[in-house]
């Protein structure tokens, strides 16, 4: 029973009413949400974004950021459709793509590890470097296209009614809860993020791991990147700009702290599931992409600052009645 | 050698070197482009630095004291959209309101963020990452067509972006850059001299050991904030002089290149270090390059962002492995730090007065 009622007090308890509370509201406001084609729409819609979510929830949690995956996304999508452009063979051109992701991620990470630079700053120039190549290589045009199996790919339902993104999406969750959760690597991504200094002289090889993180991080945004270009049929210089804030904003809701250490993957996946949800529930009401971007921004701020105001609370309610036992002489001062 | 150490600190030794990457900037691109040197090309750079200036100016205060503003691009776009809304609207509303009112529309903006950085202890990452959003969807839902448009706005404003305050030969100097300096000393002032300024160095080196020692951390940074939302509603009315015809993305992804240019002038992410004068420069410096590359044939000009990615990392590479070096040096003479014997003795009689 009490073992509940901490869960209920935790982040993840927090984020699971707010959850339910969406979708009840969803539930109530349209009668085409439960549809199971709405379902797979609401993932479909932004399946991209929530498979980098799960590489960034690792780079934060181990105290970096990286602000570029939006950029990478666009470059190894840009890198791909320029040499299809050029009719080279399709699968040649794939690999380029994702090769671009690996190579982005491994100066990010060098950059970081090794040189020892702030991944904030690197990472920004990443964010600004790899969507200038991106429009270097595409100047204003717009590529498609692509070879009919790719947008297929893209498109269509590949497994049961499920697309093949989201099939990727989900077996990449459990991997990364796996991963993060269960196996060792996982741990050593939490102890480097509370305390580099001590991993580092606990015998962890911080420098592999965030160069390794950097690198996952680049490699699957550019697989994402190639994702949406399947599924949009066509790619553009700015394809994909803007989406490194809806995906960090995605894993600081779900508990990660900004500054590393803390943090599960079941809490980021209910966070994916409010979001996602609530864009959902606003889109059905017609409400736009911007204003909806605004309210998930509001409920970031908001699920910081209620639980520090309710802390904050309850520590002066505490004192106050404190004050008050001293006074009637039922608790010995300083005790 | 040593009298150099003495009237030289690293900073400023990367601040010349900054200056002279300027001075090489314009001697390659005044070989390379036909006519760069004539006063347009002046007016153009120097318009467009003042708006990142402004706000790069504002943006180093919060960086400063080990925190960020995101949101500043989002704010710029607002003032900017609100203002020229309102002046649409009517037309005769006087000059100085108007600038009024982006001035008191960026300052609450930044009240907003500076409210829950400090008092509501959100990390500022999270405050500013959510009204980035939340100003730009403002912005969006706005009544009526998204649009400003330059020829339905008072003549003022289209004239002020363009009259010249005084010239130094051909160049103009507008009005625009005018405020630009002016804002630029008083910061430099407030930062190098004023209690005020040197306290925001103290939060950002330390923030534990500024709050042991007793300042006031959540009052200097509320008001960091703030004035950096002024700065940025400043910046917006200059975007809506200079520009005229807005729409709702305007300014969007502002806020990058101002931190870039922070970043680049040596302004330290990790907070407590950097001056306004390494802004000033480090916005000098982006623009420049900007503006230069539009005007050179040889290679495209969707160069820029690629350029100016590489030119960052250069930028934190060489603050890291030549002005840290500098500093260790700097350092181990010992020449900034340790006072002479006879300043010791001076000392420690002072200290023993009752």
């Amino acid at each position: 029973m009490s073992r509940r009622l901490q869960f209920l007090k935790s982040w993840e308890g927090l984020l699971l009413v707010i959850l339910i509370f969406v979708i009840g509201f969803n539930v109530i406001s349209t009668q085409h949400y439960l549809g199971l084609q709405n379902q797979i729409n609401l993932f479909e819609l932004h399946i991209e974004k929530i498979i980098v979510v799960l590489i960034m929830t690792f780079i934060i949690i181990n105290a970096e950021i990286d602000l570029s995956v939006g950029s990478v996304m666009g470059l190894a999508g840009c890198v791909m459709a320029y040499l299809w452009q050029r009719e080279l063979p399709f699968g040649l051109c794939l690999l380029a793509g994702l090769l671009t992701g690996l190579l982005a991620g491994a100066i990010n990470g060098f950059m970081v590890s090794y040189v020892g630079l702030s991944s904030l700053v690197v990472t920004l120039a990443g964010l600004i470097g790899f969507r200038g190549l991106a429009h270097v290589l595409l100047e204003n045009n717009s590529v498609g296209n692509f070879p009919p199996w790719f947008e297929k790919l893209g498109q269509e339902p590949f497994i049961g009614p499920f697309p093949f993104a989201m099939v990727v999406f989900f077996v990449m969750l459990i991997i990364a809860i796996i991963v993060l959760q269960r196996a060792g690597a996982g741990r050593y991504v939490y102890v480097i993020g509370n305390n580099r200094e001590v991993a580092r002289y606990s015998g962890v090889n911080v420098r592999r791991v965030k160069m390794t993180l950097f690198i996952l991080s680049g490699t699957i945004a550019a697989f994402a990147g190639l994702l949406m270009a399947a599924r949009l049929g066509s790619m553009r210089g700015d394809t994909a700009q803007g989406t490194e804030l809806d995906i960090i904003t995605m894993v600081l809701l779900g508990g990660v702290s900004i500054f590393g250490g803390t943090g599960t993957m079941v809490g980021v996946l209910l966070s994916i599931l409010i979001v996602l949800n609530l864009r959902n529930g606003m889109g059905l009401l017609n409400i736009t992409g911007e204003t909806q971007t605004g309210v998930i921004g509001a409920l970031l701020i908001l699920s910081v600052l209620v639980p520090n105001i309710a802390r904050e609370a309850r520590d002066a309610w505490n004192r106050k009645r404190r004050v008050q036992r001293i006074r009637d002489g039922e608790e010995p001062e300083g005790g | 050698m040593e009298t150099l150490k003495r009237h030289f600190r690293p900073e400023q030794l990367r601040e010349l070197s900054l200056v002279f990457l300027i001075v090489a900037i314009f001697m390659f691109f005044g070989s390379q482009i036909e006519g760069y040197f004539s006063p347009r090309i002046f007016n153009r750079v120097t318009s467009d630095v003042a708006i990142i200036t402004v706000v790069a100016l504002g943006e180093t205060l919060v960086l400063l004291t080990r925190n960020y503003d995101l949101s500043v691009g989002s704010i710029v776009g607002l003032t900017a959209f609100t203002v020229g809304k309102q002046l649409s609207a009517n037309p005769d509303m006087l000059p100085i309101l108007a600038l009024l009112m982006a001035l008191g529309l960026g300052l609450s903006l930044g009240c907003i963020n500076g409210l829950l950085v400090s008092y509501g202890r959100v990390p500022s990452i999270i405050v500013t990452l959510g009204t980035l959003a939340i100003y730009r969807s403002i912005l969006v839902a706005f009544p009526g067509n998204k649009i400003v448009v330059i020829h339905e706005l008072p003549a003022w404003v289209v004239d002020f972006g363009r009259v010249q305050l005084f010239s130094i030969g051909e160049l103009n100097i507008r009005p625009v850059v005018g405020a630009a300096v002016l804002m630029f000393v008083l910061f430099q002032l407030v930062t190098t001299y004023m209690p005020y300024g040197r306290r925001l160095y103290a939060i950002g080196s330390n923030p534990e050991a500024a709050r042991v020692g007793g300042l006031p951390s959540k009052r200097i940074v509320f008001m960091a904030y703030m004035t950096c939302g002024a700065m940025a509603g400043l910046a917006g009315f200059m975007f809506l002089v200079r520009y005229g015809d807005l729409t709702v993305v305007a300014a969007q992804g502002l806020e990058m290149q101002v931190i870039a240019a922070a970043v680049v002038g040596g302004v330290s992410t990790n907070g407590g270090s950097g001056t306004m004068i390494g802004a000033l420069l480090g916005a000098f410096m982006i623009n420049l390059l900007q503006q230069s590359l539009l005007r050179w044939l040889v290679i495209s000009d969707f160069w820029v962002n690629a350029l100016l990615g590489m030119l960052i990392l250069l930028a934190v590479t060489i603050d890291l492995v030549v002005v840290n070096r500098l500093r260790d040096i700097w350092a181990r003479s010992g020449l900034q730090i340790r006072p002479t014997d006879e300043e010791w003795q001076v000392k420690e009689k002072e200290s023993h007065v009752p």
